[in-house]
């Protein structure tokens, strides 16, 4: 088993308010960054975990997506491995 | 006749709830998240407040509960199940209702009374009710917002599933009375067979006239009518 690092990006699908977002897209204006056409803010989520392939923590964290961390509803998300960690796992 | 009312770690009207069934004549009992178990029940309630902290969506852990392994296959048998406020999201996440609710346009939780419509009278929750009432029930939440995609939203509007409405006080659903920018001014909705509905509103805290409305009494004696005829 090696220990994975992986990180799950939740975002707002295409589409949907983001009141968040667009409360910063304002502020941002305000603060001069009058370039700034669209914000929107999603989630960030890292996720150690021991599995026996980069392929099988990947798989995992697509499950994890699906029953727990993002609501297809109203959210995307993309997993993406930043690597195994060293010294862990077993 | 027996009403659950679920309780879990940050839920906080379960206890308006509870008071709320026994005072239309029914008999309420507290159950655990952890429990198992709702045979004995003849109905459901999910109750409001902040399950978990709102942590990642909220109702999404809630969701989880072992509780939930039961409400969901008592809601699919034609069990009533009602979920206010917090309980309505969790209902969303279970999948036993469509849709999502997302943060306030605002932003900002809003917490005072609103009106709203009664779109259907032919349902185990608003039998008791007028159509077409206008009712004023406070609201309190911070993500109160209905969302889903086009073809849910249509078939939702198309079979009639939407409840209830926030309105103005010429009952019209103007973009002033939404105090969430949910689609339609959505307040309430029911699944398919009409057993489950979920609401943003507190009914059970519009149940005395010391605390500024009676109009959520309805709701909780609809209930029980229905549940009296269907078990005798």
């Amino acid at each position: 088993m090696t220990r994975y690092r992986l990180e799950i990006l939740v975002k707002p699908r295409p589409g949907l308010l983001d009141p968040q977002g667009k409360a910063i897209h304002h502020s941002l204006n305000s603060l001069g960054w009058e370039g700034v056409q669209d914000v929107r803010v999603g989630k960030a989520m890292y996720v150690d975990l021991d599995a026996a392939s980069e392929s099988e923590a990947l798989e995992a964290a697509d499950a994890m997506c699906r029953k727990l961390l993002a609501n297809p509803v109203t959210e995307d998300f993309e997993v993406s491995l930043v690597g195994a960690l060293e010294g862990a796992g077993s | 006749m027996k009403v659950a009312v679920v309780t879990f770690p940050g839920s906080n009207c379960d206890y308006d709830l509870y008071k709320a069934v026994q005072q239309v004549g029914a008999e309420a009992e507290f159950v655990w998240h952890r429990e198992r178990g709702l045979d004995r029940f003849d109905a459901v309630l999910l109750p409001g407040g902040f399950s978990y902290g709102d942590y990642l969506r909220p109702g999404a852990i809630a969701r989880m509960s072992p509780v939930m392994e039961d409400v969901i296959p008592f809601a699919e048998k034609g069990g009533p199940v009602l979920g206010i406020c917090n309980g309505f999201q969790v209902l969303c996440e279970a999948g036993l209702l469509p849709g999502a609710l997302v943060r306030n346009d605002s932003l900002k939780f809003r917490s005072h009374d609103v009106r709203l419509r009664v779109e259907r009278v032919d349902t185990l929750f608003t039998s008791d009710y007028a159509q077409g009432q206008i009712l004023r029930i406070p609201i309190a939440h911070g993500d109160g917002n209905f969302e889903a995609d086009t073809d849910t939203l249509k078939a939702l509007e198309d079979s009639g599933r939407v409840v209830f409405r926030y309105v103005d006080a010429s009952g019209e659903p103007t973009e002033a009375a939404n105090p969430n920018g949910s689609w339609h001014n959505i307040a309430g909705i029911t699944n398919e067979a009409g057993n489950v509905l979920g609401m943003m509103p507190h009914p059970e805290r519009a149940m005395e006239e010391l605390l500024g409305s009676t109009d959520g009494v309805a709701l909780f004696t609809s209930l029980v009518s229905s549940l009296s005829g269907a078990s005798a």
